[in-house]
């Protein structure tokens, strides 16, 4: 998921009562080190053990930094330096009439395309599948991949679509007025992952 | 024909009874009875002044009827404390004959709620080219006494010299409308700050000021009267004052909208500001209420321009100039001039019925309130307030600049010869 | 936003998120094979053109059928204009057809904001919110041309706060000379207008920028200059003595373009002619802008659509 979970528990007017931490940083460096070896593994050519053909889009804004994590790291285990890019789903959202014209993120796909390349989609959060949807729909006007998968480091279930992940750093099941909290240091200082519940309040 | 109005104070002065019969004030004083089935107009106290006088109305009839005609220009007239308008002959047909003047007084007569002397033209369907019959017109039925090319300048200065000598001899006014047009082709709004950043060409002061000074000159020559319609820049004041003081026999008007309104308004592009001359900065509107508390301006005349909806409701550039004035004249005045203290209540019998009966030459009107004279009169609530609403207006059009504004003043009646001619905001 | 109908409508934040979202729209076409983004499906966007324009009609036909938006051109002539019918009956009418957006160019100053006060008057009686974009109303405002030349500065300079812009020529009739000084301002450049007295309009000292009459002594300091065209079709004449005098000492000439720092760009809203204000060489040169305006042109233009309709009908 993308922009509509809020932030943390400072937004909401102190109406939203204490995160409960559900991944560490340590956890969460722990958990992209397994899905890349899962990822190496799934998507290394039978013969040849090749990744050559394989491509990381991430979701913007936090599926982009975990995209380029999951890069560093897949480079570092296999010696290989997949490309990453980001493709931002918005203009193909299915909600845009229900609120004011959002702005747009970073749209940069790796030079060659994606033609018959496997592409991992990847996010930060797994709900609905709305997003996911969104962003397939804007790979597909990018060019024509072998094979798309989907890799996310939360999966807090309710879904709306026929959308499963391919790699998933961590279960959790969620209320729908909870709230999954993914901080990542580039942009939130700290990494970690926890659970929020909103009583009242916009949250 | 008998009318007793109780308790009106003359000018704002003491509260006195007054006694009308057969259209002429018979007796004031205190407790007066009338005559077996007199009309009683209570006064309330109210304030009681000369019946106003307008040298500027535009009642588009003949020709005009979709905006305005000549019953309905004349109920607003009414309405507004009017007993008597001055009707601009840019008609159609134009009136620049006996026979278009003659028609406009009958129909005038007809109504009977104001008095409607028609402004013969200058030139020849105003096209500024050839003299119209000034002296015939003058001795019509309709007894023309003033003559103006309004809406158009007379802009030759050959035709404005003899224009103005053959006047003198009729003892009859010119009344200019001051615009150098070759100055102002295209023009849209004043030319000035705002309109440049509206991207409306501009109409300059200059263009009002340079037809002023030339016809000052050219009425001292030829002896003559003058009156210059609409002043509408601080600039033409100056020209006035020089004016004056060298004896030219030159009288000024100033609309209401021109004291109060500027090109502050015109951000919106609502035609309905859309105004010929325009409306110009708050520093000129300043200047025009110092004027007209001095003299220098001598009335307020309001330039009544009725326009239909079709002619307003465009784009700014397609609309025609012009804004009704003839119901909200008294109370913009108060608004504008009594409340800060310019001009008291014998000051606003001044400028809107004594100096303009005396300019257009009318004996029976802007006459002092006193025993003996013709009862044109108008009752005046100066403690009222109400809200413009166009459509409420008696006007066929709605083109108020004031819509949904609450201004101060309003008239209580009309009297006109001493028939009461409107009533708490009702024609008679 | 609901209308944009002048630049002064638009603060820093509002501006800049505008180009922002154009360069956003720009990566997301890029490489593609299939240049269309399905955002404004659904919705209808009319252009109604009272003046001549090739580009800018274009331009805004292109943005909306890249975003996949009903895209329909009416011109004036041709049409039930040419029959008389007023612009308040004729905007009224494409509103009640069902328009989210009509772009609407005219040559009376203020049109765009008249059309915008009748259909958001109306909207109590159809129901239908139409925006309003002006694409140029007579002498006032060109807000997109604007936009897109500030995306240009931006893509060419790397920034815009503090650049110092020159804008050469007929200021008084130019909508896109007042367009850009305020939007300019708006975004913290430093504008200078240069043009004989005659070509600058009256109350010029309250804008946000400098005046001068000597093109020379300015250029050296410039990051940016743009070029006006001369208007012959709005002027009633005596502006300036004659086209050789103006093109003399106006005229952006390869000698007057050497004056420029290197890396200095040239600009002109088009169309151009060509030996009156700027020299070809000059127009063709690596420093001109030109064609890079025209790109920007339609991505500014799909930005401004998309912030009017993709959202929530306010």
């Amino acid at each position: 998921m993308t922009d509509d979970r809020r932030g943390g528990p400072a937004d909401a007017a102190g109406q939203v009562t204490p995160a409960r931490e559900l991944l560490s940083a340590a956890d969460v460096t722990r958990t992209i080190a397994r899905m890349a070896h899962q990822i190496i593994e799934r998507v290394a050519d039978r013969e040849t053990g090749s990744l050559a053909h394989a491509v990381l889009i991430g979701i913007p804004t936090r599926g982009t930094i975990l995209a380029r994590r999951l890069g560093a790291a897949i480079a570092e285990f296999s010696g290989t330096e997949v490309p990453v890019g980001s493709i931002d789903a918005t203009l193909y959202r299915d909600d845009l009439r229900r609120g004011p014209a959002r702005a747009l993120a970073v749209t940069d796909v790796p030079e060659g395309g994606l033609d018959d390349l496997l592409v991992v989609l990847v996010d930060d959060v797994l709900m609905s599948g709305r997003t996911v949807r969104a962003a397939l729909d804007a790979l597909s006007e990018h060019g024509r991949p072998r094979a798309v998968q989907l890799a996310v480091l939360v999966d807090r279930g309710h879904r709306e679509l026929p959308i499963r992940a391919d790699y998933v750093g961590k279960n959790v099941p969620t209320a729908r007025d909870e709230q999954i909290l993914v901080k990542f240091t580039e942009i939130d200082g700290v990494d970690g992952v926890a659970l929020a519940r909103t009583t009242g309040g916009a949250g | 024909m008998s009318l007793v109005i109780r308790n009106a104070r003359p000018y704002g002065e003491e509260p006195v009874d007054l006694l009308v019969e057969d259209g002429v004030i018979t007796e004031i004083g205190a407790g007066l009875a009338g005559p077996e089935g007199a009309e009683v107009l209570d006064g309330a106290g109210q304030v009681l002044l000369p019946g106003f006088v307008d040298l500027h109305t535009h009642l588009r009839e003949p020709g005009g009827e979709e905006s305005e005609t000549i019953a309905t220009g004349s109920a607003a007239a009414a309405l507004g404390g009017y007993t008597a308008v001055f009707a601009m002959p840019n008609t159609d047909p134009v009136a620049d004959s006996e026979v278009v003047v003659e028609h406009v007084r009958r129909r005038g007569e007809e109504v009977g709620l104001v008095d409607v002397h028609p402004v013969g033209a200058v030139t020849v369907g105003l096209e500024g080219q050839k003299m119209a019959e000034l002296g015939t017109m003058a001795n019509s039925r309709a007894q023309v006494r003033m003559f103006s090319d309004d809406g158009r300048c007379v802009h030759d200065p050959v035709i404005m010299r003899r224009a103005l000598e053959y006047a003198s001899a009729l003892d009859v006014v010119i009344a200019q409308h001051a615009e150098d047009h070759r100055l102002t082709v295209g023009a849209q709004a004043h030319e000035g700050v705002v309109a440049s950043r509206l991207g409306l060409t501009g109409w300059p002061a200059t263009a009002e000021e340079t037809i002023v000074a030339r016809d000052c000159a050219l009425a001292r020559e030829a002896g003559a009267a003058l009156h210059i319609c609409h002043v509408s820049s601080a600039r033409t004041i100056d020209v006035l004052r020089l004016a004056k003081e060298q004896g030219v026999r030159v009288t000024a008007e100033v609309t209401p909208h021109h004291l109060l309104l500027t090109d502050a308004r015109l951000t919106s592009y609502d035609p309905v500001n859309k105004v010929n001359p325009p409306l110009r900065t708050a520093a000129d509107t300043e200047a025009m209420r110092t004027a007209l508390a001095e003299g220098l301006i001598d009335v307020v005349a309001t330039d009544h321009a009725p326009h239909a909806a079709q002619y307003k409701d465009t784009e700014w550039a397609a609309a025609r100039p012009g804004m009704l004035g003839l119901q909200t004249a008294l109370s913009v005045v108060v608004h504008t001039m009594v409340e800060p203290g310019l001009l008291d209540w014998r000051g606003v019998a001044r400028v809107m019925s004594e100096r303009p009966a005396e300019i257009g030459n009318l004996p029976d009107h802007g006459r002092p309130i006193a025993v003996g004279e013709p009862a044109n009169l108008t009752l005046v609530d100066p403690d009222g307030v109400w809200t413009v609403r166009g459509e409420n207006l008696a006007s066929k059009a709605s083109n108020t600049p004031y819509e949904g504004m609450r201004l101060p003043a309003t008239v209580t009646a009309t009297i006109l010869r001493g028939r009461i001619t409107a009533r708490n905001g009702e024609v008679a | 936003m609901k209308h944009l109908l002048s630049v002064t409508d638009l603060d820093a934040a509002e501006a800049t998120a505008l180009l922002d979202t154009a360069d956003r729209l720009k990566q997301a076409l890029l490489g593609r094979e299939v240049r269309k983004l399905p955002t404004l499906r659904g919705r209808t966007v009319i252009t109604m053109f009272y003046e001549d324009s090739t580009r800018t009609r274009v331009s805004f036909e292109i943005a909306g059928k890249w975003m996949s938006a009903d895209t329909i051109n009416v011109s004036a002539r041709g049409s039930s204009v040419s029959k008389g019918e007023s612009l308040r009956d004729t905007s009224l009418t494409l509103s009640s057809m069902g328009a989210d957006c009509v772009v609407v160019r005219h040559p009376a100053s203020g049109a765009a904001h008249r059309i915008a006060a009748w259909t958001d008057r109306d909207r109590a009686v159809t129901g239908i919110h139409t925006s309003v974009v002006n694409a140029g109303d007579g002498t006032h405002e060109h807000p997109t041309q604007a936009l897109l030349d500030a995306a240009t500065l931006r893509e060419r300079l790397g920034g815009i706060a503090g650049r110092r812009v020159g804008i050469v020529g007929d200021v008084l009739h130019s909508r896109v000379a007042r367009s850009n000084v305020f939007l300019l301002a708006t975004l913290g450049a430093e504008v200078v207008l240069i043009a004989p007295p005659t070509l600058l309009p009256v109350g010029v000292e309250e804008w946000p920028c400098r005046v001068s009459a000597e093109l020379d002594a300015e250029l050296p300091a410039l990051d940016a200059v743009m070029m006006l065209r001369v208007q012959a079709e709005r002027m009633h004449g005596a502006f300036f003595p004659s086209s050789r005098e103006y093109a003399i000492r106006y005229g952006l000439s390869p000698e007057r373009a050497a004056l420029l720092p290197d890396h200095a760009i040239v600009m002109h809203p088009g169309p151009m002619i060509r030996g009156m204000e700027i020299a070809p060489s000059v127009a063709d040169a690596p420093s001109s802008a030109i064609l890079g305006q025209v790109r920007n042109g339609v991505h500014v233009r799909m930005a401004v659509l998309y912030h009017l309709l993709a959202g929530a009908s306010s």
